[in-house]
C-alpha cells in the first residue's frame, strides 16, 4: 500500500508516539467540501504527500515534528495553510476555500 | 520518441474516447475510485490484485499478462491509454509493465484522474462491456527493469535516483505521509543514491513539467547523462513515474526501475544503508 488512502474508510485515530498527525476539514462557504485535494508540503516547500477529502471534508496525514503547509486543490481555486506538527499529537487545521 | 508518442492531454482524450482501437484504463491502488465515476468506456486494472502477485509483491508474469488483457478485452494492437489517482503512480507503473511485456502502443494520460477533476470534466458509473482477446505478451524486457542485487553492485557507479520526499530520503520517515509510519524496515537510502523527488517533475495539478523544465531539474540535481540509472522509491511506482520522464520524455538510455525499491531494500539484512538524522 503506498497510494492515499480512502478518506472515507480511514480505521479511528489512534496517535502513536513515533508519529505527528496533522488532519483536519476543507470548507467552502462553511460547508464541508468533498473530493478537494489536499497536499502535505515539508518546510522547504517539497511535496510529502497528497490526499483527496472525504465526504465529509475530511484528510489526515501521518508526518514527524517540524513545520509544514497543507495546500487544498479545488478547481480553479489553491489555498495554503501552515501547521506546526509534534510526535505523538495531532494538530487540527481548517482549510478554506474562497466561495 | 517524443514526448507526443507517450503522453496525451485531456483535451486529446475527450475526443478519442470512443475511437475503435483505442482503450482508455484507469489504474488505481484504491479500486473504490472507479467506482465512484471514471471516464466514459475506462476499464479499469486493479494494482494491487491484477497487476501484482499479492504475496510475492511481484509483478505478474508474462502468462498472467496475458490472461489479465485478454480478459479485460485488449488486444495486442489497442493504444492503451493510462490514467489514475495519485498524480498518475499506479498508472506510471502499469505504463512500465505494458513496456516491460512489449506492448508498443502505451500512452499516459497527463495529469490523471486529478486534473480531470479539476478540470470539471465527466465521469461516468456504466462500467463497459468488451469482448476478450487472445493477448500474446513478450518476454520482460529487462532492460527497463533492475533487481536488489544490481542495485547494491551500483553504488558508486550507475545514477541512482531515489524519488522518494526528502524526508523519506533522510530517514526521518518511513512511508509517505499519508500512511502511518510503523513499518519493520530501516530507513533511510542506498549510499550514493541522488533524491530527486518524483513530485519535481509534475505540476500541483498532475501534468508533467516541459521538457526543458524536466531537462534541467535532473541536470541540477547532479544527475550524470554519461551513466546507467536505477530509480527506486518504495514500491516501485513513484519511480515509475521517474523512470517514465527520463526514459520516455527524456529519451536517455539505459534507465531501469528497481521496482522492489525501498519496502526490498529497507528490509534486507547485510546492505549498506547511509541514513542523515
Amino acid at each position: 500500500m503506498c497510494g492515499a488512502p480512502d478518506q472515507d474508510t480511514l480505521p479511528a485515530l489512534e496517535v502513536s508516539a513515533a508519529e505527528a498527525v496533522i488532519h483536519g476539514t476543507v470548507v467552502k462557504d462553511g460547508s464541508p467540501l468533498a473530493g478537494a485535494y489536499v497536499r502535505l508540503l515539508g518546510s522547504t516547500g517539497e511535496f510529502t504527500a497528497e490526499v483527496q477529502t472525504s465526504a465529509t471534508g475530511y484528510f489526515r496525514f501521518y508526518a514527524a515534528d517540524g513545520e509544514w503547509t497543507l495546500r487544498a486543490l479545488a478547481p480553479g481555486q489553491s489555498v495554503d495553510a501552515a501547521v506546526t506538527a509534534v510526535k505523538g499529537e495531532a494538530v487540527s487545521a481548517t482549510v478554506e476555500v474562497p466561495a | 520518441m517524443s514526448r507526443a508518442d507517450v503522453l496525451v492531454d485531456a483535451d486529446w482524450a475527450e475526443a478519442h474516447l470512443n475511437e475503435p482501437g483505442t482503450v482508455f484504463v484507469e489504474v488505481d491502488e484504491d479500486v473504490s475510485a472507479y467506482d465512484g465515476g471514471h471516464i466514459a468506456g475506462a476499464v479499469r486494472l486493479d494494482w494491487t490484485q491484477e497487476l501484482q502477485q499479492p504475496e510475492a509483491r511481484d509483478v505478474i508474469d508474462r502468462d498472467a499478462f496475458s490472461a489479465l488483457l485478454s480478459k479485460k478485452g485488449i488486444s495486442n494492437d489497442d493504444t492503451v491509454v493510462l490514467y489514475g489517482g495519485n498524480n498518475n503512480w499506479f498508472a506510471a507503473y502499469a505504463y512500465w509493465q505494458f513496456k516491460l511485456y512489449g506492448h508498443d502502443k502505451v500512452k499516459l494520460l497527463d495529469g490523471g484522474r486529478k486534473k480531470w477533476e479539476l478540470d470539471g470534466r465527466e465521469l461516468v458509473k456504466d462500467v463497459p462491456e468488451r469482448p476478450a482477446t487472445q493477448y500474446q505478451a513478450k518476454d520482460a524486457d529487462l532492460s527497463i527493469r533492475a533487481f536488489r542485487d544490481e542495485v547494491v553492485a551500483s553504488i558508486g557507479s550507475k545514477n541512482l535516483v531515489d524519488v522518494r520526499s526528502p524526508d523519506e530520503f533522510s530517514g526521518k520517515i518511513k512511508a509517505p505521509a499519508h500512511l502511518p509510519q510503523e513499518q519493520s524496515q530501516r530507513a533511510g537510502h542506498v549510499p550514493s543514491a541522488i533524491n530527486i523527488p518524483w513530485s519535481k517533475a509534475a505540476a500541483d495539478d498532475g501534468t508533467f513539467r516541459s521538457d526543458e523544465e524536466l531537462a534541467a531539474l535532473y541536470g541540477e540535481q547532479g544527475f550524470d547523462d554519461s551513466r546507467p540509472t536505477i530509480a527506486y522509491c518504495r514500491i516501485g511506482e513513484r519511480s515509475s513515474h521517474t523512470w517514465f520522464v527520463l526514459h520516455e520524455l527524456l529519451g536517455k538510455t539505459d534507465v531501469k526501475n528497481y521496482d522492489g525499491s525501498w519496502a526490498e531494500y529497507g528490509s534486507l539484512v547485510g546492505v549498506p544503508i547511509q541514513k542523515d538524522v
